[in-house]
């Protein structure tokens, strides 16, 4: 396991603060998949035995929730809210446009590697939808000018995503 | 006529120059009603709890002291507080406001909140959507612990508290009590069957534990302010305190908006508040308390008796927006989430729409939910993609009564509500539609639609 040293230093100042150290199978989860992109098998044996757990622990929870991946996402991680709110506001629209920039359907990854397109369900900002989400930066009232920008500033590499 | 909000927990949040660091809460009275705990016995504190009558803010409405009250003190096991800051209800906006734009008021909810229930340990279950409002609450926490709000011997006082930022990872169900406590152990968020694992006696691990929702522990720090009794008279008898709703769909101005209980209906929420409908629209139908609430027709009448025996003769816009009056014309004010929809609102649309989420949501865990919620999907989406069968409308109406009542948790009517309040509503829309792609298929026609909800 190729970890950060930083990431190992998080993981080992996390583990001891909770009650039980299987709590800490999510938080471990995320710092390994922040510092690697995603969780391989090695990952999830990583993190088991780091816990003491059984890797089918670890796999049981990757498999469950949905921000966990299993495969390289693309550069770009580009989460299109499609629920109520954002879908009255014109949200398959915007999703659709980023389809067709990207040469990319929603829930793959495009050709070249940069982008991963998916929808993602309610992230509790429906009063400026439609929302999209770029790495860990939020973007709201994602209409078809402003996803128009956001292609092109992802093209040019000059997206913010934290 | 614009109606002036009256403000509470959002008070400071969105005055120009406030900003959600330790100094400018302090500066703003901020920790103050922790040196008030501190001098209050914790039973004392937790009496002031039930009689502010303050309900659960994340959708159930469960009076938060009597939450507090069912603790089982006599274990000898440590005690635990979670605060759900998993805010997943589609249309529910209020819990990220609090937390990036005054977190420090959340920290001190849950310290006030810990002391009185004698927790040692509390932990903010936030969504792992909410990469900010993580990284805000992480710093505030330290920003605390250098002055030592929290931490070993707070003030003094001879108590300690620490607070754990755990992060979900995208799974709805982890708003559930117990399927949060699940995830908090490192599980699959499956919901626990109640009784035997009610989370007052056997939480986290099988430790007594109380979970609040963000802006019920803000309001805990409010009732220390002014008294329990004070603070009962914001708002009406078994409505007490303010509510944050979140409106959005289709009016001018959507966000959110903080009213005691009772203190507006739906119309002025709609028309006064957030400037009414888009040019040229009128009202379809409003769903009042995020997405599992049952929808309300806007040229429906609402008759029947309230709890103290006066009659009521409502339409949608005379409904007062308090727990007990959306209860009252038969839905619920949940998570205060409000979606407004226009008359150009396909209904078998937002429908399908709704059914996509809970079938993704879905744990898995029970087989009416796991098998029924996704039926249920795929009905409503080949209903919007040219498929309807003519006998869709009943089995949709058939899987649904199934499914509520009959799972461990609240997931199996949370899905199911808004499938029969949509079909009992609009009805007509939904055979319509079935009737019409039936006949078209029927004649060789191409039944396929451009939908934009779904």
């Amino acid at each position: 396991m190729d970890l950060k040293q930083s990431t190992i230093d998080k993981i080992d100042q996390l583990v001891p603060r909770y009650p039980d150290k299987r709590s800490a199978a999510l938080p471990l989860c995320h710092l390994v998949q922040e510092d690697l992109g995603y969780l391989s098998n090695q990952s999830i044996e990583w993190i088991a035995e780091r816990l003491d757990l059984e890797p089918i622990n670890i796999s049981e929870i990757v498999t469950f929730y949905p921000m966990l991946k299993t495969e390289a996402p693309g550069k770009y991680q580009v989460r299109v809210c499609r629920t109520l709110s954002c879908a009255l506001a014109g949200a398959y629209k915007t999703c659709k446009q980023f389809e067709e920039a990207f040469d990319c359907k929603v829930g793959t990854t495009s050709d070249d590697g940069l982008v991963s397109l998916e929808y993602v369900e309610c992230h509790a900002d429906c009063g400026r939808a439609p929302v999209v989400m770029i790495g860990e930066k939020e973007y709201t009232g994602v209409k078809t000018e402003e996803a128009n920008e956001l292609i092109e500033k992802i093209k040019s590499g000059t997206v913010e995503t934290k | 006529m614009a109606i002036e909000e009256k403000r509470l927990i959002l008070k400071y949040a969105d005055q120009p120059g406030y900003t959600n660091d330790i100094d400018c809460y302090i500066k703003h009275g901020g920790y103050e009603d922790l040196k008030k705990a501190f001098k209050m016995k914790p039973e004392d504190i937790c009496q002031e709890v039930l009689d502010s009558g303050v309900r659960g803010r994340g959708g159930a409405g469960f009076p938060a002291g009597m939450k507090w009250k069912f603790l089982d003190r006599k274990s000898g096991k440590p005690i635990y507080l979670i605060c759900n800051a998993d805010e997943s209800e589609p249309g529910t906006f209020k819990d990220r406001q609090i937390i990036h734009k005054d977190p420090h008021q959340l920290i001190e909810g849950i310290l006030c909140s810990a002391y009185a229930i004698q927790a040692k340990l509390a932990f903010i279950y936030i969504r792992g959507e909410f990469f900010e409002g993580y990284r805000i609450l992480e710093r505030a926490i330290e920003e605390a612990r250098a002055k030592n709000f929290l931490g070993d011997n707070i003030l003094g006082s001879d108590y300690s508290c620490d607070i754990i930022v755990h992060r979900g990872a995208g799974a709805y169900i982890c708003g559930e009590e117990t399927g949060l406590i699940e995830s908090l152990e490192g599980k699959r968020a499956n919901p626990r069957i109640k009784p035997p694992y009610f989370p007052a006696a056997l939480g986290l691990y099988q430790c007594p534990t109380i979970v609040n929702n963000v802006e019920t522990l803000c309001d805990v720090k409010h009732v220390i302010n002014m008294g329990g009794k004070e603070f009962a008279k914001i708002g009406t008898a078994g409505n007490t305190g303010t509510r944050i709703w979140c409106v959005s769909g289709h009016v001018q101005k959507p966000g959110y908006y903080e009213f005691p209980c009772a203190g507006i209906t739906l119309g002025q929420l709609i028309y006064d508040v957030c400037g009414g409908l888009l040019p040229g629209r009128k009202l379809k139908a409003v769903i009042p308390g995020g997405s599992s609430s049952k929808i309300l027709r806007a040229d429906e009448r609402f008759t029947g008796k309230k709890k103290d025996g006066t009659e009521f003769d409502w339409g949608i816009e005379d409904i007062p927006m308090d727990f007990d009056s959306l209860s009252l014309v038969g839905s619920m004010s949940g998570s205060g989430g409000v979606i407004i929809m226009d008359d150009s609102t396909d209904m078998v649309e937002a429908l399908a729409n709704i059914n996509y989420f809970y079938a993704h949501e879905s744990c898995g865990q029970c087989t009416p939910c796991r098998e029924g919620v996704p039926w249920m999907k795929k009905i409503t989406t080949r209903m919007c993609s040219g498929g309807a069968r003519e006998e869709d409308v009943d089995l949709l109406k058939s899987v649904a009564d199934q499914i509520a009542g009959r799972t461990i948790c609240a997931f199996g009517e949370a899905a199911s509500w808004p499938v029969q309040s949509f079909i009992e509503k609009f009805k007509d829309e939904f055979e319509a539609k079935a009737k019409e792609q039936a006949t078209l298929r029927k004649q060789g026609e191409n039944t396929k639609t451009e939908t934009s909800l779904i």
